[in-house]
């Protein structure tokens, strides 16, 4: 095993290679924003919010699809990321129909949680109001468009930790969105095992339990670690 | 020459009232217009979303009263889903509905109106309000803002803090009364009683003394009346069936189902406003004007059902001279016998272990594809209409809510004052200020009207047939 020495925000840390700079700054005791990570599935890059500076590469690399290598010297929070990470928040909300208050995710939200860490309090953007459905065709779960932010961990999850692979993105652009099945009314799709893993692992209030009102969303993140650490380290215990 | 006189709202505020009196030739008082501005898409947009969040959803329309929203919308999903709702959580309901109607009716009676009774229509604007009073009756003042918060502190007690939340839910309620919200509310009952009967005493004295005048000129006229009762006719705010009376307080219709409301209820539309104009069908329009809220529970009622409240309501009959009282100022008395009868079944609920069960919530699925739910709110009778698909998707929505069934009532109420102050080109002293009152009596929710500091703020024109305009007064 070998072991590499690297600089986060000026403390030095050593972690085994193919470590992601993500997963080194949690070593070194800095937080990163993230929103399309999801301890337990692989990661895709996708909402770019753990962008970081590396000294010498001249554009900023997402955190938790870089691995931390010999040398590096990185820098999590400079003015320049900051205005980023800020710019990519608004970018969400005004991209998808995301209205807090009556959501059923509203102070249970990985998205509010990082817009209120990323100091957003309003967007800059021009709203879209794309129009977008609510699909609730299965007995137990409803997926609300509107809230989707792309991040695709109901895609992972329930093909990497359930092994069912109902979730797909389909479409490019604004016309990207989630998919189940082949594109079905999420009822109708046989391969669908209601295991609930895309509950726990959606950041907003896109996927929920039908019968969930406002703010009232339960999630159980503790399920997807245990299972994850059940299978690499054999524990079955929570 | 016919001439127009519109009372316009400035920009700030946000419920939109203006008010237009239509003079005659002879410049006397012709017809009275209260416009309310609603905002109308707020069906569309609930088309598409699940069922079950629309008790969230409604509760935000109103920021006034979201308490009446959730229940109406619960009630309404206890339809769809047709289950029973466990007693526990009826009760629960029932609880934190006697704490809205308090909260609201002690703001309506101690912040909004009372500085005008007590300091006098035409005091100091800048005093005239819940400050004034402060300086001139600390007590009362003091008092009335704790009984408001004890109302308030209930609700945060059932709902926490997640009273948007929809803590009433289809088919109950999501948690209990814990022990130590029950001792707070145990502890804080005395005091808020005393309140009450502090203040039913004081106005008791105002209306036969100073405020007598006000009976006859503040929208004193003959309508229907309807609410909820009980199945043996006592006073409802949440179950029951509906009921309507005449002046007289003779039994125009009894038994009504929340279902059948487009049966007996209709919606004529006018030109001149955004809002429809509810009446009693059988009688057609306007003849089937009628009014709801605090005044129409107590005429449609054959009793309070709690001693110190039927007590009340005997008196309040024999001032009024009969079975009913048909002066909208009587809305004020009303809403305090109404804060009486709340605080004595909640002292009766204290006792009852059902609060505390955590049985208050039945699930099931969709099971019926349309609901309507009832309930009282404090300004009047609200209806929710739901038709939904098999997953419970919404796909229509129709709301029924108090302010806009006392509309009629309001324009009379309105026309009544104008009759009484306008008689020249020119727009009097003072006659502001009683109209704002005049509107006041029906304590509608909007922005305006609850404008807790300061007067609301009008902008009155004159205008003549031609539409020149006479007289224009801004009040800020
Ligand atoms: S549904 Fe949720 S988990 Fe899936 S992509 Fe959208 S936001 Fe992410
Ligand atoms: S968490 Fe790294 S790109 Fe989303």
């Amino acid at each position: 095993m070998s072991v590499v020495t690297l600089k986060i925000n000026d403390i030095d840390v050593a972690v085994e290679a193919g470590t992601t700079l993500l997963d080194a700054a949690k070593e070194a005791g800095v937080r990163i924003p993230t929103l399309c990570h999801l301890d337990g599935v692989s990661d895709v890059g996708a909402c770019r919010l753990c962008l970081v500076q590396i000294e010498g590469i001249p554009k900023l690399l997402p955190a938790c699809v870089t691995e931390a290598t010999e040398g590096m010297n990185v820098t999590t929070e400079t003015p320049e990321l900051q205005e980023y990470r800020r710019m990519v928040v608004e970018m969400l909300f005004a991209e998808g129909n995301h209205v807090c208050a009556v959501c059923v995710a509203n102070e249970h939200c990985e998205l509010q949680d990082v817009a209120i860490e990323v100091g957003m309090d309003h967007t800059r953007f021009t709203y879209r109001f794309p129009e977008r459905e609510v699909d609730i065709s299965h007995p137990q779960f409803g997926i609300d468009h509107n809230r989707c932010i792309l991040c695709t961990r109901c895609v992972r999850v329930c093909d990497e930790i359930e092994g069912a692979h109902v979730w797909d993105v389909s479409g490019r652009g604004p016309a990207a969105k989630v998919i189940t099945g082949l594109n079905q009314p999420w009822g109708d799709v046989d391969a669908c095992t209601a295991c609930g893993k895309c509950v726990d692992a959606c950041p907003t209030g896109s996927i929920f339990r039908k019968g969930t009102t406002v703010a009232e969303i339960d999630r159980d993140r503790g399920k997807l670690d245990f299972l994850v650490t059940a299978r690499e380290e054999k524990k079955w215990t929570r | 020459m016919a001439k127009t006189v519109v009372i316009d709202p400035v920009t700030r505020i946000e419920g939109h009232a203006k008010i237009s009196i239509f003079l005659n030739d002879a410049g006397d008082v012709d017809d009275a217009r209260f416009h309310v501005v609603e905002f109308r898409g707020f069906e569309k947009f609930c088309e598409g979303r699940p069922m079950f969040e629309m008790a969230g959803i409604t509760a935000r329309i109103c920021g006034i009263c979201p308490v009446s929203h959730l229940l109406a919308s619960a009630k309404t999903g206890d339809k769809i889903l047709a289950v029973q709702v466990p007693p526990a959580g009826e009760k629960l309901r029932r609880l934190m509905n006697l704490a809205q109607i308090t909260q609201s009716h002690a703001l309506s009676f101690f912040h909004l109106s009372s500085p005008d009774f007590l300091l006098g229509w035409d005091s100091d604007p800048a005093k005239r309000n819940v400050f004034g009073l402060m300086a001139a009756d600390p007590e009362l003042a003091r008092a009335g803002i704790r009984l408001r918060q004890f109302g308030q502190t209930i609700i945060e007690l059932l709902g926490a803090k997640k009273i948007h939340a929809a803590w009433a839910v289809p088919g109950g309620v999501r948690s209990p009364l814990s022990e130590e919200g029950r001792q707070w509310i145990v502890d804080r009952l005395p005091e808020s009683r005393q309140t009450i009967e502090t203040a039913l005493g004081l106005f008791k004295q105002l209306i036969d003394d100073t405020l007598k005048s006000e009976i006859d000129i503040f929208g004193k006229f003959d309508s229907l009346f309807m609410s909820l009762v009980a199945p043996d006719g006592t006073w409802e705010h949440y179950g029951g069936h509906i009921r309507f009376v005449d002046s007289q307080g003779n039994i125009v219709a009894d038994g009504l189902r929340e279902e059948d409301y487009q049966d007996f209820l209709g919606e004529a539309v006018e030109r001149w406003s955004y809002l429809k104009f509810p009446y009693y069908k059988p009688m057609g329009y306007p003849d089937g004007m009628y009014r709801v809220g605090p005044l129409a529970r107590l005429n449609v009622c054959d009793r309070m059902g709690t001693p110190d409240a039927d007590r009340e309501l005997q008196e309040f009959r024999d001032r009024a001279g009969g079975r009913c009282a048909t002066s909208s100022f009587m809305y004020h008395y009303a809403r305090l016998i109404e804060i009486l009868a709340a605080i004595e079944r909640i002292e009766q609920y204290m006792e009852d272990p059902d609060l505390l069960s955590p049985r208050c919530r039945s699930k099931a699925d969709i099971n019926a594809l349309e609901g309507v739910g009832v309930s009282e709110a404090p300004r009047g009778t609200l209806f929710h209409h739901y038709n939904v698909d098999e997953n419970g998707s919404i796909k229509k929505v129709n709301l029924i809510i108090a302010t806009g069934q006392n509309n009629l009532a309001m324009n009379e109420t309105v026309k009544q004052i104008a009759q009484h102050y306008i008689h020249t080109n020119e727009i009097p002293e003072g006659m502001l200020n009683r109209v704002e009152a005049g509107i006041r009596n029906f304590d509608p929710c909007l922005s305006c009207s609850t404008h807790a500091v300061g007067q609301m703020p009008l902008h009155v024109q004159l205008l003549s047939s031609d539409r020149q305009v006479l007289d224009e007064v801004y009040r800020e």
